[in-house]
């Protein structure tokens, strides 16, 4: 999207405008400071720098170029991102273990965004599902320079991949316990739609058909202890971390079973049990959760002596929260106390019907993630065994303590925002092309090719998954709906918050307080 | 009769001028070698309620004599026994930390939050040497991010811990409105009660010496809609330390209510554990001609006022609300029946405050055993301005307080 050399070049070339000739006046400025602008005079500073600050200058994360006010993106002639000038990014940290490898599942196209940049597919703004990208080893590459902006795959599987036969990362078992998830998602979000039509379920309803990969991937290597956390878009992040579909199912009806008896309902999904800790409406408002959820884990272990608690939290969240505040100040917070965390961005590219690229400076998410001191990765997000495997390894790295990481994951929603969404800015092309990679088809492509599975098993657990979700509607249905005196339970922890009444009494202790008849 | 109580600006008040704001310099500012008495010097010999002892008022009793039956008998509950007990003195400031750092030697699960907190011992020393004993990472200095780390602790809250989050102001909290009023106080009920959130969230807010517009903020009564929570706000040492003990100890989110003015008030306190209750009001000095209900730094204006008023021949009922969410309607009508007038003092603004709401409360409740019309002293609706003699104007003074009970009382 904004072109490298010759965004550079215009850059030294407005500088020259300033000062004419002053090449050192553009290093000054540069080197300064993450924001900078063209004004006139020099800092004295210029005096200090050394050549190698010249250098360096040709080094720049991309987002430093970017930002100045003199060269707004869409000033910027529509030219190809080149995948040399992002190549020579450069970060004070290292990402350490993470190295590019090529994944065998999935080699169609990169994310092409036909509208509105012309990127031709070959040179794929993302790197990790770039076959050119592949071509290069990465002895050319720098990695110190390049920390954090590679996909990973671990060293590990790259060995296990030579020592078996070539493709199969998963076992029969693990495949087919990803697929069922992944169907038990799509069949219960669509059953959702059906309902809500059905003026079953009310308000709003973000339904997540597309992106199951991601919380499969994801969700499927933790614990029972470890915690998740989610926004709106919740319902399949509850499945995948074990509340059963009927729970969710009469949450979203209102009734009495669901898993928060009613009175959270689609956007606010909890389970103490199974450690969902919700379920927010506000973007970015979870985070912060998550973060204090990791945070106990590290007290656990270090204050309460608890020596075996490695629990790791994931915190999922979308692109568009990627630039609220409390995301920045989360990835800080936890990068300076190495919480044991993975932040989770799936990037489907829109934040209802705002553009990512529109909305953001530099749309390369997990760029941002070395700025804080942690790895930043980047991996496709509609396949669920590339997805498995980066969560692998930022699950481990967070269970060893060794800090947080910020996986960006590509991917994208078969639907609207909301049921609520006439979906209708997004291109038809854009969509047909994702869904052209829809996950589910490509991981029963990938069982049975592979010989992990056969058709008639795929079919049995679709036809289990219906019988599943069609179960969790009956029982849904069936489910009373709250009385009145469930209205002023669970306000208050200790019901003494209500106070004290005129007449003496805890407000809680008369007995009719929680049928609603005794006065607040 | 004299009550003891005197708040800062003792020295005012005895000078018998009492339009004059107290000076508080004094409180914000001196060493605390200053108040150990210096033979005439100005101020600060404080009590807490009149029910202590050295009692010039035999009528004193205790708020928890009155509401016997609404408290749910505790060991350590405060009923008996700190008025035969010598104590020791200390600042309010000395109190807060002490009930902190009791809390936190009790339970492992106690941890704070919160900027400064840590190395520097909190802005207001309210956590000093709190890191050194117990560790980085239990007394944990955050960046500066209200916002997130308020809901670092809401989430630390919901998965075992109890942490105490500090503002540095609590003008700085509107930066946390967001987790304040949506996670702090809705979690527990939206997640159909799965998760508590046992956090207590406390700070120095109110006007203080000419701080400016922005850290003259009354943050209670922003936060007093939010379902869910609980606000209480503390005026003396006693009920400092009782008030943030019982606040950890509360499984509900408590909003502790500091000012910052009010840190240097000096007090015996009881050496042995106590609480005070989260819901109870503190009957400050029993009277028969109105009731005046204030919380917090109003209290000693109410108080200096009241030396006037006794003088002139009236006889205020003077209440401490110190829960401002729930209001304890009990100790309130109790004395709504028995005087029939009302005077509310508060630093709010005058709307949307907190004793917008109370008044609203006590018309619905007892308006058969009212005589006259609620009064209502608040701060006027205007931004905290640094001169110093606007900021006086700015908020309730002694002398208003007596022209409103002596109109009150016509």
């Amino acid at each position: 999207m904004f072109g490298g050399s010759p965004f550079l070049f215009h850059f030294i070339n407005s500088s020259r405008r300033s000062l004419p000739g002053d090449y050192s006046h553009a290093l000054s400025l540069v080197s300064s400071a993450p924001h900078f602008s063209f004004f006139p005079s020099p800092p004295s500073s210029l005096l200090y720098l050394s050549p190698s600050i010249f250098h360096s200058l040709l080094h720049l994360p991309f987002s430093l170029l970017s930002s100045s006010p003199a060269n707004t993106p869409h000033q910027k002639p529509k030219g190809s991102r080149k995948v040399e000038r992002d190549r020579t990014m450069s970060s004070a940290f290292s990402a350490g273990k993470f190295t590019t490898q090529p994944f065998p599942l999935n080699t169609t196209s990169p994310r092409s965004h036909d509208k509105p940049f012309n990127i031709p597919s070959a040179t794929s703004p993302f790197f990790g599902s770039s076959r050119k990208l592949r071509l290069n080893s990465s002895s050319k590459l720098n990695l110190h320079r390049r920390s954090g902006t590679v996909v990973a795959v671990s060293d590990v599987v790259k060995e296990k991949k030579s020592k078996f036969a070539p493709n199969l990362l998963i076992t029969k078992e693990e495949g087919l316990v990803l697929y069922e998830d992944m169907v038990l998602g799509r069949a219960f979000e669509d059953m959702c739609a059906q309902m809500y039509y059905r003026g079953k379920m009310f308000g709003f309803v973000h339904l997540y058909n597309g992106q199951e990969a991601v919380s499969t991937g994801f969700i499927k290597h933790l614990k029972k202890e470890d915690s998740v956390v989610s926004t709106y878009r919740d319902h399949v992040h509850a499945l995948s971390k074990g509340v059963p579909a009927r729970a969710v199912m009469s949450e979203l009806f209102g009734k009495t079973t669901g898993c928060c008896r009613g009175q959270g309902g689609s956007m606010h999904m909890f389970s103490s049990e199974h450690n969902l800790l919700g379920g927010f409406a506000f973007i970015g408002e979870g985070i912060p959760v998550a973060t204090g959820a990791a945070f106990t884990s590290k007290y656990k272990r270090e204050v309460l002596k608890e020596a075996d608690c490695d629990h790791v939290t994931l915190a999922f969240f979308g692109d568009g929260t990627c630039n609220n505040g409390q995301f920045f100040e989360c990835l800080n917070m936890a990068a300076l106390w190495k919480l044991p965390i993975v932040f989770v961005v799936e990037n489907n590219l829109w934040a209802i019907g705002m553009s990512h690229l529109r909305a953001t400076s530099d749309p390369q998410i997990y760029k941002k993630g070395p700025a804080f001191g942690m790895p930043g990765i980047h991996v496709d997000g509609m396949d669920v065994l590339k997805v498995r495997e980066v969560a692998k390894e930022a699950i481990g790295r967070a269970r060893r303590g060794e800090g947080p990481t910020l996986v960006e994951c590509e991917t994208y929603r078969f639907r609207g925002h909301s049921l609520a969404d006439p979906d209708e800015l997004r291109d038809p092309a854009e969509k047909a092309h994702y869904a052209a990679r829809d996950p589910i088809t490509a991981l029963k492509k990938y069982l049975i090719e592979n010989s992990l599975a056969s058709e008639a098993e795929l079919k049995a657990i679709d036809k289990k998954i219906d019988e599943v979700v069609e179960d969790s509607v009956e029982f849904a249905d069936e489910s009373p709906l709250p009385s009145r005196s469930q209205l002023l339970e669970n306000v208050f922890a200790d019901p003494k918050g209500f106070g004290i009444g005129p007449d003496g009494q805890y407000r809680c202790e008369d007995p009719k307080f929680t049928e609603g008849t005794a006065h607040v | 009769m004299a009550a003891i109580f005197q708040g800062v600006g003792a020295a005012a008040a005895l000078s018998s001028s009492p339009s004059n704001s107290f000076d508080s310099k004094k409180l914000l500012f001196s060493p605390r070698r200053s108040f150990s008495v210096k033979k005439g010097a100005s101020v600060v010999v404080v009590r807490s309620d009149g029910n202590v002892n050295l009692d010039l008022n035999p009528r004193g009793r205790r708020a928890q004599q009155l509401i016997a039956n609404a408290v749910a008998t505790k060991a350590d509950s405060s009923a008996t026994s700190s008025s035969s007990k010598p104590g020791h003195e200390l600042l309010l400031f000395e109190a807060l930390r002490e009930g902190l750092e009791e809390e936190m030697e009790r339970d492992p699960s106690v941890c704070v939050m919160g900027e400064d907190v840590g190395h520097y011992g909190g802005s207001y020393k309210v956590t000093k040497g709190l890191a050194t004993k117990f560790g980085d990472l239990r007394v944990l200095d955050t960046p500066i991010a209200e916002n997130s780390f308020t809901g670092m602790g809401i989430g630390a809250a919901m998965t075992g811990l109890r942490p105490v989050v500090e503002g540095m102001n609590m003008g700085f909290l509107l930066l946390a409105f967001n987790q304040i009023s949506n996670n702090c106080g809705m979690l527990h009920y939206t997640s159909g009660g799965q998760f508590t959130i046992p956090i207590v969230i406390r700070g120095p807010g109110g006007v203080g010496r000419q701080l400016g517009a922005e850290h003259s903020q009354r943050l209670e009564s922003y936060f007093q809609s939010i379902p869910g929570i609980q606000m209480v706000a503390c005026s003396t040492p006693y009920n400092a330390k009782g008030l943030m003990k019982a606040a950890i100890r509360s499984e509900n989110p408590v909003i502790l209510f500091e000012h910052v003015l009010l840190y240097n008030l000096k007090e015996r306190i009881p050496d042995e554990d106590y609480i005070c209750n989260l819901e109870e009001a503190e009957m400050v000095r029993p009277g028969e001609h109105v009731t005046i209900l204030t919380y917090s730094r109003m209290r000693y204006h109410v108080m200096q006022a009241a030396k006037t008023l006794v003088n002139k021949g009236y006889d205020p009922e003077v209440i401490d609300i110190r829960s401002l969410k729930p209001f304890d309607l009990y100790t309130i009508g109790n004395s709504v029946k028995k005087t029939h007038r009302v005077l509310i003092v508060e630093e709010c603004m005058r709307t949307g405050g907190i004793g917008a709401s109370l008044t609203a409360a006590i018309n619905e409740n007892f308006l058969d055993y009212l005589d006259a019309p609620i009064m209502c002293l608040s701060s006027q609706d205007v931004p905290t301005p640094y001169a110093g003699t606007l900021e006086e104007w700015t908020v309730v003074q002694p002398a208003q307080i007596v022209t409103a009970v002596e109109q009150l009382c016509h």
